[in-house]
């Protein structure tokens, strides 16, 4: 799949500070990608950069084949983390003002404020100025100003924070949708479970420096560590121990189950999975045999904290 | 439509529909006749209060040298004793003017008394000392020998012509009304720099603050966007301006024309003598609306225009660079004084040094540094300026103007992106090098 952004060893300094050192990145087309990292790990530079709102020291950003060029910030849409919008303007007009500056018709601008606006139930805001509206509303509107220009490229930063679960929800719709109809999707975030959820690559910077990139399943194959966990209910717990020992290292663990029944990790070492499930057949009715796989909360904990 | 356009019909029509700007628009006009009215009401008035003073003269030397004003009259208490006429005075008088017996009258110089509980005015204190200044030098010519009457024809009272070597009349009094005209241009230019400055600089912050400041620079780049708002500003400025302009001549005209009937009825008491002083005022009108109209008034103009321009983005370029550096209004203080500074300086040095000597040295060197040259130029263009003075100084504002923009976009461009902190000038300095 070829990539919409390529990031080329961007460098960027603040002074003596070094925010990004040397950052590479690829971000295929249509996918929805993870930037994650730790605050202050050079997130919020690395999109100022891709936004052309500051300039790397070197290196260079590719967007779709060409280098980035001033025409390009019709193709992107951003959402910054700290939200904003002109509080005593009124939504419509606001609207229209900020898709105008990203290169829309006045005429285009209203048709697509108009199908947004239908698409999220909100057509009555059109005249209330955003100081009337509530927190969870202006999000509503801050998200429309951001994809209103149906951008190449969409950047949201933090997406879901300020949203009650049930409009969060209707976001995320919003943006499989999108994701759907060609939009590739980057969302810097340090909410793991989103991540989870949703996307389809990630990657890791910290301190500046990027650490860990690639497809979500690759990377959890890359962190799997060989371990089961596995429930057995057995009479003679004491040979089963002897025998598990001998082959593979043991931990106790705890996991939600209908049973009471004893609760292990078992780490695999050399072993295979099915020597395991040889012993624990042998010396018991096995209730739960499952590959632990890591979480993003854990790869990210992980490699942040072992650097 | 530009970006640049839309950013300027932006700002504009946010700031014209700002209700505060609205009121200000109408209302100011308003408060400033009306205030102007009351403070010559209350100056009026206070003229109009008579002060009755009573004299008691013991050396008879003083007979009706104390002559009535319109602000005082002197009542003579001379014939009563001297413990009767103060009481009376102390009751219903200003005050006593007591002048003891002596033996020689210069004596008197320093023996006559003023004896009241109020402080009087220095007007009033010197009033009276002219008098006895006047009939005791009298009394010392008469000693002399000298016939009093003489002297008094013998003084003269000179009046010089004054001629242009083109053989013109000029008349007295027109440097005044060039410092007026002049002073009237700088100040203006320097109230439109502050007001309209201080918006520039709020709307910067409230972008700011309200955190949109990152969208909007995603689409459009710092420079335009701190264009846009200047020039968004000042045209809502400009309007605001003609507004006061307009609302503000009318209501002069109107209140004028309707004070004008009142004062006219009451000096019917007196017709002939009203009828000499315009005459003679209709004269030398004449001659002064002449006069006014030879000044360079299209230079004047003209450079009004362009000095504004110069003036007025060279600044407003540095409070948007200020807006951009601090979080709140409140933090902007230690930035706005060196800003200010320079303005306040033109309009005093304006009004002392181009007053005394408008090609002065002084006056010629802070009508050429840009900072101070929008005010203290247009301070001495009613005197005539040489042509190469104005070219130095109109060339010296716009080549800052251009390097300051230049200076405030990059401390703009660093300091919209910093939240949460009060900088500091070292720290300014560093966001030049980012």
């Amino acid at each position: 799949m070829s990539s919409i952004l390529e990031v080329k060893n961007v460098v960027k300094q603040y002074g003596d500070y070094t925010a990004l050192n040397s950052v590479s990145l690829k971000v295929p087309k249509g996918s929805i990608y993870g930037l994650l990292g730790p605050n202050g790990a050079g997130k919020t530079s690395l999109i100022r950069i891709i936004n052309q709102i500051t300039m790397p020291d070197s290196g260079e950003v590719i967007l779709d084949g060409e280098k980035l060029a001033p025409h390009h910030v019709q193709h992107i849409g951003y959402m910054p983390e700290e939200r904003g919008l002109y509080k005593t303007m009124k939504v419509g007009e606001q609207a229209l003002y900020l898709a105008q500056l990203k290169g829309l018709s006045k005429a285009e601008a209203k048709k697509q404020l108009q199908y947004w606006f239908e698409k999220l139930e909100i057509q009555g805001w059109w005249n209330k100025k955003i100081q009337e509206l509530s927190k969870g509303m202006a999000q509503k509107i801050q998200f429309v100003v951001t994809v209103l220009h149906q951008p190449k490229l969409l950047i949201f930063d933090e997406p879901f924070s300020g949203f009650d679960p049930v409009n969060a929800n209707i976001i995320k719709d919003e943006i499989l949708e999108l994701k759907k109809k060609g939009s590739t999707i980057i969302f810097s975030t340090h909410r793991m479970e989103s991540v989870e959820e949703m996307c389809d690559d990630i990657a890791l910077i910290h301190k500046s420096n990027k650490l860990i990139e690639g497809k979500l399943i690759d990377v959890k194959k890359e962190h799997r560590t060989n371990a089961f966990e596995v429930g057995i209910l057995s009479d003679n717990i004491e040979r089963l121990m002897y025998e598990l020992t001998q082959q593979f290292t043991l931990e106790q663990t705890n996991f939600k189950s209908l049973n009471d029944e004893l609760k292990l990790e078992v780490q695999l070492g050399n072993g295979t999975p099915n020597a395991l499930l040889n012993i624990l057949t042998q010396n018991g009715q096995v209730t739960h045999f499952v590959e632990k796989i890591p979480s993003v909360n854990d790869i990210f904990i992980q490699t942040v904290s072992r650097k | 439509m530009s970006v640049l356009s839309l950013i300027i019909k932006r700002e504009f029509i946010a700031k014209v529909r700002n209700k505060s700007f609205i009121v200000m628009t109408f209302l100011s006009p308003l408060l400033i006749v009306g205030m102007s009215f009351l403070i010559g009401y209350l100056v009026n008035m206070n003229n109009a209060e008579v002060k009755k003073v009573a004299i008691h003269d013991e050396s008879g030397i003083f007979k009706n040298d104390f002559k009535d004003t319109k602000k005082t009259i002197y009542v003579d208490l001379s014939a009563m004793p001297l413990q009767v006429a103060k009481d009376t005075a102390s009751k219903s008088y200003e005050g006593l003017i007591y002048i003891p017996k002596v033996n020689n009258p210069k004596e008197l110089l320093t023996k006559v008394e003023y004896i009241s509980d109020d402080s009087p005015s220095m007007d009033f204190i010197m009033s009276m000392e002219e008098v006895i200044d006047h009939q005791l030098t009298q009394n010392n010519l008469k000693e002399l020998g000298f016939d009093y009457d003489k002297i008094e024809k013998a003084k003269t009272n000179a009046s010089i012509h004054l001629t242009k070597f083109s053989g013109e009349d000029s008349i007295k009094g027109l440097n005044e009304i060039k410092i007026v005209i002049g002073s009237a241009f700088g100040y203006l230019i320097m109230m439109f720099i502050i007001i309209y400055g201080n918006f520039v600089m709020r709307s910067v912050i409230e972008e700011k603050t309200n955190r949109i400041i990152e969208i909007i620079i995603s689409s459009v780049k710092p420079f335009q966007l701190m264009l846009g708002k200047i020039i968004g500003n000042s045209l809502a400025g400009l309007l605001q301006f003609t507004i006061w302009a307009i609302v503000g001549i009318t209501l002069l005209i109107g209140v004028a024309s309707f004070f004008g009937v009142q004062t006219g009825a009451q000096a019917s008491i007196n017709p002939e003598m009203i009828n000499a002083a315009q005459q003679e005022m209709g004269g030398t009108m004449q001659s002064y609306i002449k006069e006014i109209l030879n000044l360079p008034l299209g230079t004047l103009i003209s450079c009004f225009v362009i000095y504004f321009i110069g003036g007025y983005f060279l600044y407003s370029s540095l409070y948007a660079a200020i807006g951009a550096a601090v979080d709140s209004e409140t933090d902007s203080q230690q930035f706005l004084l060196p800003i200010i500074m320079p303005m306040m300086l033109g309009v005093y040095v304006g009004f002392f040094t181009v007053m005394n000597d408008p090609h002065g040295t002084v006056a010629t060197v802070f009508s050429i540094i840009p900072l101070t040259a929008p005010i203290v130029m247009l301070m001495r263009i009613p005197f005539g300026v040489p042509w190469w003075q104005l070219v130095i100084s109109i060339t010296l504002l716009f080549g800052t103007f251009l390097l300051v923009v230049w200076f405030a976009s990059k401390i703009y461009r660093v300091g919209i992106l910093m939240y949460g902190k009060k900088p500091t000038w070292k720290e300014l300095y560093k966001w030049l090098k980012y």
